[in-house]
């Protein structure tokens, strides 16, 4: 049985072979490079000025070739377990079905059963192998620019915890993986053909990867409430909007510095618990006015922050957590298959 | 008068193997032909080549006088019904129709129809569901409703059971008395043919060994039984097909214009499935290379 | 033979629409609201020094769903040329090659030039439409954004039509994209005959120009204008300095060049020598300023943002010519056959 679904599945292993090998070489010959500029900058043993030193590694990294490569890196991460689901998982039962190969299949001496796991779970743990494979590669090469993003950065967004980072490192890759196969391989069976299976089995994926960050995921743990006075002059926005249709309305949004949190939301409340959106006073609407008096007056009225956030310390656990939901998917998916097979009246 | 299939010294070769060699063939218009062979002997090889699916490594071929394939008029004075006869499984029966309704400007409606309606396929089930002698039918059912003047059917009933075999021979046949089509079957089971066919072409090991007229072919040979003796005493006119000796008794197949009156000789007619297998004997050992002593056959060219 | 092509397209036509449908409808849904942003900033009536303003509206949107969509719209339209190559494009003859069906095709009284002509133009033109109305609709959609990019003047705010991550989907050119990666699909499709395959290697194919050409081939199909600036009037990514004094300075825009695509940047001395060490300056706090008094200069190599709509039509024209090139390759192979 597993001869046989190596045998298959040969071309498929040496093109991803062939792939893997050639980000390995970009990979191998460019990350020395890397960790040496770190060192050399001086972030290891670095005591004070670590996030300035930080920041400067990541300006001379960021629009040359080092920082073309780590895009990249972040892109290959999040489309390879989608590529697996479609070029691996779906054609996988689905070709057997359109070839009329699975009538030879099951009248060997394998039961069906046996025919469907062994299937499922070899391509399934050499998917997920690829794809750990990569995570590995490519969270080594990026670990000197990890570092120093973990710093406080000017623009948070590429801290481990930001949605387009998060899905790229740790386990959560394997997850997607996982999934993205199984989802392949349930849309081959039910559906039997193996096009309109890649087709359906890229557009829920790309859903559920849309969905998950957005809605899902600040979730899985609840998030830590903290609250903080609002200070007028520290403020990351202040901005009034004047629409012309009914008094003007004001946008504040406080400061908040957690190095490589996950900031869910970022609320100026009244003392009474209300967001305040304004109107603003005279001073601040007159061009007039020393620019002070818009902030004395703002800081006049008491108004605190409210701030949902997941701390940076949170990675590890958020990982388990959302890779644990993607595996207990997989499962059922492949569950569902293995049921589908046996009960399909050839 | 045009020859249905004109082919001289036809050639197809794939790499370093002649799936056909040096085939010449004249096969005159209102035949049935069946083109017999066993597996793997050139028979699609030499059908493709009529239709224009494939192009010729050397030698020509003309079909009812004009190249195969080369331009709507030559396509639409064929009709092919391809092995495994192929067809759209996301199409129903009567997409099919339509297909060759917008494809075909010689196309009969409601000659279509009227097939489809006899063989009870019910119009809007995909072709994807249909049996096997269903999708057959169907397929035959296309090339017959354009109303071409030759019919090419490469091994359309290989895998049909007896009785959907028998219904789609009755179509075909009826097809021929109406309309004067031309018919070329490839079978490599010759009981099928015996009934339908007038002319016989016998393909082994990419060679033509056998082109005729049915009745002409039996004929002109006689299966002689007698003592056991030496074949090389027969009167000349006379050709050696095959020969198998035991102790006593000598069987010969003769291939002669002329009845052998000898009266040593028991002689017989010899049926045409039998006379097919003697000469696919004839060429597997041929093709095995220069005789063993222990071969039980010769060729003489007596001259 | 139109209809039999229309016929084994219907399913595909029908997602097509759908998703089209769907995608219409987001962009209508969140649109407004982009455009209430767009009015309450005041940039509508706004003459000039519409900075701040644009600035203010632009920061409002990051950050926000807002933002999401228009990456998300961005996304959508590169990757629709590659799914159309991918799904429509290699599917198409293989499809008939692996199941037969082409003796079923090429045996009624077509030729297979008109099989494989009608085939290759209808769908061509499908994809065509589609990407174009794809791009039609995430551009009205996005046209308060542009409108604000426009009038910020020499900032730009980081939306650059013309620069490479915006360029390909925006105007024309997701047209010519789409056609070349259909045709290349069915030219794969037609030499590996298989499906599966077929896919995958139209995908890295396409995949790979679609790489290698914003950043290779297009900065020189015109060649770009050089200039010399003052160190002041740039507005520079990235000024790092590294040891050795060596420093490297990335420009995003030049104030009195909006919307310039900046292909290259030079420091120069006053002589016209391209520098890379300033030891003098490394550790002065105003690193520029400092630059300035030494009397260097800016060679910067860039294309002006009025050659927008030129670079259009060359990237939707070459790649039009070469879709037609890999079609008439594709015809040939398939006339010749066997």
């Amino acid at each position: 049985m597993i001869w046989l679904t190596w045998r298959q599945f040969r071309w498929q292993a040496i093109s991803g072979a062939a792939i893997l090998a050639v980000l390995a070489i970009v990979l191998g010959a460019t990350g020395p490079g890397l960790a040496t500029r770190y060192d050399q900058i001086g972030l290891p043993s670095c005591h004070a000025m670590c996030a300035a030193l930080a920041q400067q590694f990541i300006n001379e990294l960021e629009f040359g070739t080092y920082g073309k490569l780590f895009y990249a890196g972040l892109v290959v991460m999040y489309l390879a377990p989608g590529l697996i689901g479609i070029f691996w998982g779906a054609p996988l039962i689905s070709r057997e079905f359109e070839h009329g190969t699975h009538r030879l299949a099951w009248s060997q001496s394998v039961t069906r059963t046996r025919w469907a796991l062994g299937k499922l779970g070899f391509t399934w743990l050499v998917s997920v192998a690829t794809v750990g494979l990569l995570a590995l590669a490519i969270t080594w090469w990026a670990s000197p620019i990890d570092h120093a993003l973990n710093y406080p950065q000017p623009s948070p967004r590429f801290d481990r915890l930001a949605p387009l980072v998060f899905g790229a490192r740790g386990v959560a890759p394997l997850g997607y993986a996982a999934f993205a196969f199984a989802l392949g391989v349930t849309a081959g069976v039910l559906i039997r053909r193996t096009v309109p299976a890649m087709a359906v089995t890229l557009v829920i994926f790309a859903g559920v990867q849309v969905v998950m960050p957005q809605l899902v995921r600040p979730h899985l743990i609840p998030p830590v409430q903290a609250t903080a006075p609002f200070n007028a002059n520290a403020a990351d926005e202040l901005a009034i909007n004047t629409s012309g249709k009914g008094p003007a309305t004001m946008t504040l949004v406080g400061n908040f510095s957690k190095p490589g949190a996950l900031i869910l939301s970022n609320q100026t409340i009244t003392p009474s618990g209300r967001v305040f959106d304004g109107p603003p006073a005279r001073v601040c609407l007159s061009n007039s006015a020393p620019p002070e008096a818009c902030s004395n007056w703002l800081n006049s009225l008491h108004l605190r922050q409210l701030i949902s956030y997941q701390p940076a310390s949170r990675f590890w656990p958020l990982q388990g957590a959302e890779t644990g939901i993607y595996l207990v998917l997989a499962a059922g998916l492949g569950g569902l298959c293995t049921w589908q097979i046996r009960r399909r009246r050839a | 008068m045009t020859a249905a299939i004109e082919a001289s010294g036809l050639g197809k070769k794939y790499g370093r193997r002649w799936a056909l060699s040096d085939c010449t063939l004249s096969i005159p218009v209102g035949r049935v032909v069946g083109l017999v062979g066993p597996n793997g002997a050139g028979k699609t090889t030499l059908l493709s080549l009529a239709t224009g699916m494939l192009e010729p490594t050397t030698g020509t071929i003309r079909v009812l006088g004009g190249a195969p394939g080369s331009g709507p008029q030559q396509l639409a004075r064929v009709g092919y019904v391809a092995q495994d006869t192929p067809t759209y499984a996301g199409l129903s029966v009567a997409d099919h129709l339509r297909l060759g309704a917008h494809m075909n400007p010689g196309w009969d409606a409601g000659l279509a129809t009227r097939r489809i309606n006899q063989l009870g396929l019910v119009p809007d089930q995909k072709a994807g569901t249909l049996s096997g002698g269903q999708r057959a039918q169907l397929a035959l059912t296309l090339a017959i409703a354009k109303r071409p003047e030759l019919l090419i059917l490469d091994e359309p009933i290989a895998s049909l059971d007896p009785l959907a075999r028998r219904e789609f021979l009755q179509v075909l046949m009826e097809t021929t008395a109406e309309s004067q089509v031309s018919v070329i079957m490839s079978s490599h089971l010759v009981a099928d043919l015996e009934r339908i066919a007038d002319y016989l072409v016998v393909l082994m090991s990419s060679r033509v060994q056998l082109a005729g007229e049915v009745d002409q072919l039996l004929a002109s040979h006689q299966l002689l039984t007698g003592a056991r003796r030496d074949p090389a005493a027969l009167s000349p006119g006379q050709h050696i097909v095959t020969a198998s000796h035991t102790d006593r008794q000598s069987t010969i197949l003769v291939r002669s214009d002329a009845p052998v009156l000898d009266p040593s000789w028991t002689v017989s007619q010899i049926d045409l499935e039998d006379l097919v297998l003697a000469y696919m004997g004839l060429a597997r050992t041929e093709a095995a290379g220069p005789a063993a002593p222990t071969a039980i056959k010769i060729l003489e060219e007596q001259r | 033979m139109i209809w039999l092509a229309w016929r084994q397209f219907r399913a595909q036509a029908i997602v097509a629409s759908a998703a089209l449908v769907a995608v219409a409808m987001a962009l209508l849904g969140t649109g407004p609201h982009l455009v209430s942003l767009f009015d309450s900033s005041g940039l509508a009536t706004c003459q000039s020094g519409c900075g701040t303003d644009a600035g203010n509206f632009i920061n409002q949107v990051k950050g926000s769903t807002t933002e999401l969509i228009f990456y998300g719209g961005v996304f959508l339209v590169y990757a629709v040329p590659a799914l159309i190559g991918l799904f429509w494009g290699a599917p198409l003859v293989a499809r008939e090659f692996e199941a037969g069906t082409f003796r079923l095709a090429w045996s009624q009284s077509v030729t297979r030039a008109r099989w494989i002509a009608v085939k290759l133009g209808l769908i061509c033109l499908a994809g065509m439409a589609t990407a174009g109305l794809l791009s039609l609709m995430t551009a009205w959609w996005a046209s308060p954004l542009y409108q604000a990019a426009q009038k910020a003047g020499q900032n730009s705010l980081s939306i650059n039509r013309l620069a490479p991550p915006l360029f390909g989907a925006t105007g024309v050119a997701p047209i010519g994209y789409a056609a070349f990666g259909f045709v290349l699909g069915v030219t794969i499709g037609v030499l590996i005959r298989r499906t599966l395959p077929a896919m995958a290697v139209t995908l890295a194919i396409f995949a790979v120009i679609q790489i290698f050409w914003p950043t290779v081939v297009r900065p020189h199909l015109i060649p770009p204008v050089r200039s010399v600036q003052a160190l002041s009037t740039a507005n520079f990514d990235g000024i790092t300095t590294l040891s050795g004094g060596q420093f490297v300075l990335s420009v995003t825009s030049v104030s009195g060049l909006p919307g310039g695509w900046f292909i290259s940047s030079q420091p120069i001395t006053a002589a016209g020598h391209a520098i890379t060490t300033s030891p003098a300056c490394v550790s002065k706090n105003n690193f520029i300023a400092c630059l300035a008094d030494h009397g260097v200069k800016l060679a910067v190599r860039y294309q002006p943002a009025s050659r927008y709509w030129a670079f259009q039509w060359l990237d939707t024209g070459i790649f039009l010519v070469l879709g037609a090139g890999l079609g008439a390759l594709c015809y040939w192979r398939v006339r010749r056959l066997s």
